[in-house]
């Protein structure tokens, strides 16, 4: 790692903000020629969106395209794609905030995403309750009689809505909001010493995520457990990803673009494909040394395991390698829709979620099925798509009637156009 | 909606050859369990051990009453599981008791387990677990040192162990996180090399191939009966495989 003294004193963003537009994250090929405003880091919009899409299908009952999401190929999933690229374009973002307006106006404008996350939390929140009391009101079953005690929270709803509100009572497949909610409140500090010393905050985010580890830091959780994504542990991603923002992507390209990097990337990739393998063909499983076994497992999420963030990294780095900001394929009309749901991510996560529900409604009371699976699961991309384009429209019709309706906050990848 | 989900089934087994899905020829009604699920490369030393000498084979259920029927009913899967292996092993005697835990977490089923080992002695004890913890979410980590705790007093006792995990449920899928610990319970067989009853995998099995239509919104009591049938021959098919105990020798041994 180089040190931080490449940004001078005096205007620590300026020259450091304008080489992470140019040449974000971690292009080989460093700074060229273009006209930093009029290019959108597509790339991310494109990751962010597709790791939407990926986490829609997820919160799905397994069905077809369940084997199309990346988890059944290695180690992680798409929550670590969406809490990288949240770092990055929030440092992005309001780190340019905070060099020209400063630090409280741009720490007032993150407060002010983290209350909109948290209203979207608690709508999200209100969809959850409607559907279990909906359950508990009309599903009847001997066989499942324990699992119906996840009920009992409707017996006292003073107590699990206060909980709820307090972020303590996270029902399941809602634990995403509550992390990004706690890692944007930290935010303004995070980046004040970034732009400073940008090593150092990462450092210490390192030395977070081994404490979380070796003194087992936690939240707890109403009415028992923890978390289920440690924010002390995944903040290293997070703040990874606006180190990578503020330049650490940039001074990182040769290491990104030397061939062993790449050896090693393939290599744990294919390691990890073949471990998940042995998960889904059990005949396999006898091929698997118990030691490594026993040393492996379990490859835990709530802590962000190492082999979890090692796998990230190689993803992102032949990512990184072989897909160029520049490519033509970034503009075609098949990735528009993806790029979309990424620029508006927030929207359309909550959307996500919301179809999550929805389509589980219908699986569950209209008709299940595979072909029916995979309808449901099309529609809400589909769904995703559209109101993403209609979120795209809006924001272009209200820019156009004036400059003061045009809000410019994180959703944008890459900043705001 | 039978006929949507029988042509979903079909193009989805033409459109993918989903790993580890063995595509037997079971008719609806027949219980069948991929032989995958149902082979352990643990063993149970004791359960042979008893068999051989011509003991009784004294099998204790603990478990948290995943259902309304578990009590003394002989519909529930332990007195399936004990029917089914009395058939098989007609030489043998197999006693089966049930202890319920209903509403414990692993950690405060244990409790009580020194002394229901040493009142009961049982040859075998098949430990069904996990869900109250899932609906309460329970730390993981604190759950799998239960349970491995657990199984320790359960063999210094001079037991074996089945560990029998969550049930598929697909109606409270959303609700519940049952992953933690189904994978937990997992690391725990494997610790201590004991056999695990996939029940979940198994009862998802039985719901995708259409066996049982467990997304059902009025499943009935039938449906409970028959599903604690096919989960009850299936843990005894899991505990003759584990004893590595060949039914036809035990009768010639008579």
């Amino acid at each position: 790692m180089t040190s931080v003294a490449e940004s001078p004193a005096g205007a620590p963003f300026g020259p450091v903000a304008t080489d992470a537009v140019q040449a974000q994250p971690a292009k080989p090929r460093a700074a060229r020629p273009e006209s930093a405003a009029s290019k959108r880091e597509l790339r991310l919009d494109l990751f962010r969106g597709l790791a939407l899409w990926l986490i829609f299908i997820d919160h799905l009952p397994p069905n077809l395209l369940t084997w199309l999401t990346i988890r059944n190929y290695g180690f992680s999933d798409a929550t670590e794609i969406f809490i990288f690229i949240s770092g990055y374009t929030a440092a992005f973002v309001y780190g340019r905030a905070m060099v020209e307006q400063g630090f409280v106006v741009a720490a007032a404008r993150i407060l002010k995403r983290v209350w909109q996350i948290y209203v979207a939390h608690v709508f999200l929140f209100t969809i959850f309750l409607a559907e279990i009391s909906y359950v508990a009101t009309s599903f009847e079953s001997p066989l499942y009689s324990e699992e119906m005690g996840i009920l009992d929270f409707l017996k006292q709803p003073d107590v699990t809505i206060v909980q709820a509100l307090l972020l303590r009572f996270r029902p399941v497949n809602m634990d995403v909001l509550p992390l990004y909610i706690v890692l944007m409140f930290f935010l303004p500090p995070i980046l004040w010493l970034m732009l400073r010393k940008a090593d150092l905050a990462l450092t210490l985010s390192v030395a977070l995520y081994a404490a979380t580890w070796h003194f087992d830091l936690y939240l707890s959780a109403y009415p028992s457990g923890v978390w289920a994504f440690n924010p002390f542990a995944w903040q290293l991603l997070f703040v990874f990803g606006a180190w990578c923002a503020l330049g650490g992507a940039q001074r990182m390209a040769r290491i990104l673009s030397s061939n062993i990097t790449l050896a090693l990337s393939i290599a744990y990739l294919l390691a990890a494909f073949f471990v998940t393998l042995t998960w889904y063909v059990p005949q396999l499983h006898p091929l698997m040394p118990r030691l490594i076994e026993q040393w492996m497992y379990p490859i835990n999420k709530t802590d962000l395991d190492v082999l979890r963030f090692a796998h990230f990294l190689a993803l992102a780095a032949i990512t990184v390698r072989f897909l160029h900001r520049d490519w033509p394929g970034l503009k075609s009309p098949w990735l528009r829709p993806v790029i979309l749901c990424g620029q508006h991510s927030l929207e359309i996560f909550c959307l996500g979620i919301f179809l999550a529900f929805a389509g589980y409604f219908i699986l569950a009371e209209i008709a299940g099925g595979t072909l029916m699976h995979f309808v449901v699961s099309m529609s809400g991309v589909v769904l995703m798509s559209a109101a993403a384009w209609l979120f795209s429209w809006y924001k272009r019709v209200a820019a156009k009637a004036g400059p003061r309706a045009a809000s410019n906050d994180a959703d944008l990848a890459g900043g705001a156009a | 909606m039978r006929a949507i989900s029988r042509v979903g089934l079909g193009l989805c087994l033409l459109a993918m050859l989903a790993p580890g899905v063995a595509l037997a020829d079971d008719a609806p009604g027949s219980c069948n369990v991929p032989a995958y699920l149902l082979t352990s490369d643990a063993s149970l030393p004791k359960v042979a051990e008893a068999l051989k000498a011509s003991r009784p084979l004294d099998i204790l259920v603990v478990g948290s009453r995943s259902s309304t029927i578990m009590t003394a009913d002989a519909t529930s899967y332990p007195w399936r599981m004990q029917s089914a292996l009395q058939e098989k092993l007609p030489a043998a005697t197999v006693n089966v008791a049930v202890e319920l835990k209903v509403k414990k977490t692993a950690e405060e089923a244990i409790a009580g387990f020194a002394k229901m080992l040493e009142e009961r002695k049982p040859v075998l004890v098949v430990w069904q677990t996990g869900t109250f913890d899932a609906t309460r979410s329970v730390d993981p980590d604190e759950f799998r040192d239960a349970v491995d705790e657990g199984v320790a007093l359960i063999k210094t006792a001079g037991a074996d162990v089945i560990l029998m995990n969550l049930q598929y449920s697909p109606r409270t899928e959303t609700m519940i996180s049952s992953a933690p610990y189904l994978d937990n319970l997992r690391v725990v067989a494997q610790k201590h090399e004991i056999p695990l009853f996939d029940r979940f995998a198994i009862m998802r099995e039985w719901n995708e191939k259409g066996e049982f239509d467990l997304f059902s919104p009025s499943p009935g009591i039938d449906l409970a009966k028959r599903v604690h049938d096919c989960i009850g021959r299936a843990l005894a098919s899991l505990v003759i495989e584990a004893a590595r105990i060949n039914p036809g020798e035990l009768r010639i041994q008579r």
